[in-house]
């Protein structure tokens, strides 16, 4: 639907609920007032689509993971990245001599600055889900 | 729910049940190897078979036969090129919110995604042309899916489903259970009616200057004909439709100013390019409709009615929408009217106006010269054809003349393929009108480009004994793709020669159906008549002139008011 009414999809994730006959998609997307309210439309018009919900960024929790591959060039490069790992609240996997495994869960914009430092010693490699979200309860 | 339960049977036995629970009559189809096991049921059930001699003609049957009858047509094709031959009937279908269950066979569960023999994903590759598919995978799974399909095809905004059975689920037996009313959970088309959307509605018209409805195919899917003309006379309001709303409303009312759009009538471009307050009753705002969308809907509030709600909003910025099935909410409208006792018993100015633009464009846009130009054949067939005659038309050149000089007098009773525009649809959707009609004459008018497309469905009208009329306007040429090649790129003309093949009096008699041809204005009126007392098709070859334009002919990316006229 998206592809054929010429809507853009910046993420996605599925996954099952606390009821094992509905999955929840959750879809990143953007465009201006008439598209964000017929992308809305044409969802809840396609059968399959059992509820659709306009998650508000402010009233919401949400969150996405990601997994850097680190290239280490040298002991002083292995310190930074370190520092940089910790500082972001990241875990560090795999740690080999020549490089390290980032997963970081976060906001987009904050994997976002994540990757911007990460990228002056070099990312070998990036596996990223779509992003995961819950309205706050009484919005 | 009540259930029936049902001893031991077969899926492809369960399936012509459940066909029949649904009403089903007829079914037009084309067997092949994945679809054998229905097709033996068809020696002990209750259900018509109709031959095809292609799949793409099953369909548009279908489509045809939904339209006029407002039930969903069924039509059976067998796996791979069998299915994928229905795959433009219903793109047609759905494009035009027409009610169609699709049967098709498909090779047996552990041989899909093999590469089988007439294997393909027709669930994949329907699913942006239906409003819904299923594939059951259990004989169980197979009454139930036709209960579910005929739900979907039929209800709120109507459209095509497609039923996807493999063979092994036809052949195997398991006890069927059918139930007396069916729910999707994520489909609800029924909404409470919007009282207080229509009381904005009504005073959004009432504080109008020039007001004016525009109705469109959605009131004829709904049959809210009575309705429509109840409210046009209780305001003393003039009337336009989009092309797919033609016949929506009579056009030999004094209200009716005929159909708007790229080949609307000049008077209904013009009263709509100065009307201040547009009830949008039905429709979607087409680009072949509105010229602009933008200038569509400035200088003028838009009241849009419409049963589903993803199309508020979608071309058109509105003011007021009153969502749900547009007979009632007209019902209530004229309730709200009365109740407030507003009604206008005398015509004011605008309507005045209205009348005076239709009087002086009926009587001085220019027409083609010749004795068989386009308005004066199109003339003759409504002088000759009872009005409560069906007619269907095919797509190009002679559709635009239809909706310009082929005036509909019983609401209802013209049908186009409006959304997709699928040359040769008029054909074989006359054979299924006929299906549901049986007791008036049914018409194609066709160009002959689009005849070609699915004329082996002569066949199927002669051997079936299901006679129609084919008003063949014949330029040998793909007449409107010429017109643009003459008005676009500079008469640079490529392809669109037919090069006077083949004879289509000659043609229609090699399938035993009647071929006349007509080259006068007289020959034309005895041909009709000829055709309309057979009781076998008849083709009625009418030669004109293929450099007779389409006018007015508003250009794309330009407003409904800048008509080109004829010079």
């Amino acid at each position: 639907m998206f592809r054929s009414r010429n809507f853009n999809i910046d993420s996605i994730a599925v996954g099952v609920t606390q009821n094992p006959s509905l999955s929840r998609m959750t879809i990143t997307t953007s465009g201006n007032a008439r598209q964000l309210d017929q992308i809305g439309k044409q969802l809840d018009k396609m059968i399959d689509t059992v509820e659709v919900r306009r998650l508000d960024e402010h009233k919401t929790v949400y969150r996405e993971l990601a997994i850097f591959k680190i290239r280490i060039s040298s002991a002083k490069d292995s310190m930074e990245i370190n520092k940089m790992i910790n500082a972001y609240g990241a875990k560090a996997h795999d740690t080999r001599k020549d490089s390290v495994m980032a997963e970081m869960t976060s906001t987009p914009d904050q994997i976002k600055a994540f990757e911007e430092l990460a990228s002056k010693f070099g990312i070998l490699e990036v596996a990223r889900t779509g992003v995961a979200a819950l309205q706050r309860s009484g919005s | 729910m009540m259930t029936d339960t049902i001893k031991e049977i077969n899926g492809a036995r369960a399936l012509m049940l459940a066909l029949e629970k649904e009403g089903v009559r007829e079914v037009f189809g084309l067997p092949g190897g994945a679809n054998l096991p229905m097709y033996d049921e068809f020696t002990r059930c209750n259900i018509r078979h109709i031959l095809v001699r292609h799949e793409q003609s099953a369909a548009h049957m279908a489509d045809g036969y939904g339209r006029v009858s407002r039930k969903p047509g069924v039509c059976f094709a067998t796996s791979g090129p069998g299915a994928t031959n229905l795959l433009t009937g219903i793109a047609t279908a759905q494009a035009d919110s027409a009610p169609m269950v699709a049967v098709t066979g498909q090779v047996p569960v552990e041989f899909i995604g093999k590469d089988a023999f007439q294997e393909s994903d027709i669930m994949g590759m329907a699913n942006p042309v239906v409003k819904y598919a299923f594939q059951p995978r259990t004989p169980e799974e197979v009454p139930i899916s036709i209960q579910k399909a005929f739900y979907v095809a039929a209800t709120g905004r109507p459209g095509p489903v497609l039923v996807d059975i493999p063979k092994d689920v036809q052949s195997a037996h398991a006890q069927m259970r059918m139930v007396d009313g069916v729910n999707i959970r994520g489909y609800h088309p029924w909404v409470d009616p919007d009282t207080q959307g229509v009381e904005r509605a009504i005073n959004t018209i009432i504080r109008a200057d020039k007001p004016i409805i525009l109705a469109g195919g959605g009131t004829i899917i709904s049959s809210a004909f009575s309705e429509l003309q109840a409210i046009a006379e209780l305001l003393c309001i003039p009337v336009v439709t989009t092309f797919k709303g033609k016949g929506a409303f009579p056009e030999n009312h004094p209200l009716s100013l005929g159909p708007i759009g790229m080949h609307g009538h000049a008077e209904a471009n013009k009263i709509v390019s100065e009307a201040d307050c547009v009830l949008a009753i039905g429709t979607r705002f087409s680009d072949r409709s509105v010229g602009t969308f933008e200038d569509f809907e400035s200088r003028r509030s838009i009241i849009h009615m419409d049963v589903d709600p993803a199309e508020i909003g979608k071309n058109q910025t509105t003011n007021v929408a009153v969502v749900g099935d547009v007979k009632v909410s007209l019902r209530i409208m004229i309730h709200l009217l009365k109740d407030r006792r507003i009604s206008r018993d005398e015509e004011g100015a605008w309507v005045r106006h209205a009348r005076e633009l239709r009087e002086y464009w009926q009587k001085n846009l220019k027409i083609h010269p010749g004795e068989m130009g386009a308005a004066k054949i199109l003339r003759k067939l409504r002088e000759v054809l009872p009005s409560d005659s069906v007619v269907t038309t095919e797509v190009g050149q002679h559709q635009m003349w239809a909706s310009l000089f082929f005036d509909v007098i019983t609401p209802g009773t013209f049908f186009s393929s409006t959304g997709l525009g699928t040359m040769g649809w008029g054909f074989p959707a006359a054979i299924g009108a006929k299906v549901a009609r049986p007791d008036v004459p049914v018409v194609d008018i066709a160009g002959d480009g689009s005849f070609n497309m699915t004329e082996n469905s002569l066949a199927t009208s002669v051997l079936e004994d299901i006679p129609v009329i084919v008003f063949l306007v014949n330029n040998y040429s793909l007449g409107m793709v010429a017109q643009w090649q003459r008005t676009f790129f500079d008469r640079r003309m490529v392809g669109v020669d037919q090069q006077a093949c083949p004879d289509y009096v000659k043609l229609a008699e090699s399938y035993g159906a009647q071929g006349l041809r007509a080259q006068s204005i007289d020959e034309l009126h005895a041909a009709l008549q000829t055709a309309l007392a057979s009781d076998v098709a008849t083709v009625i070859d009418i030669p004109i002139d293929p450099e007779e334009d389409v006018l007015p002919f508003v250009q794309p990316g330009t407003p409904l008011s800048q008509m080109v006229l004829p010079s």
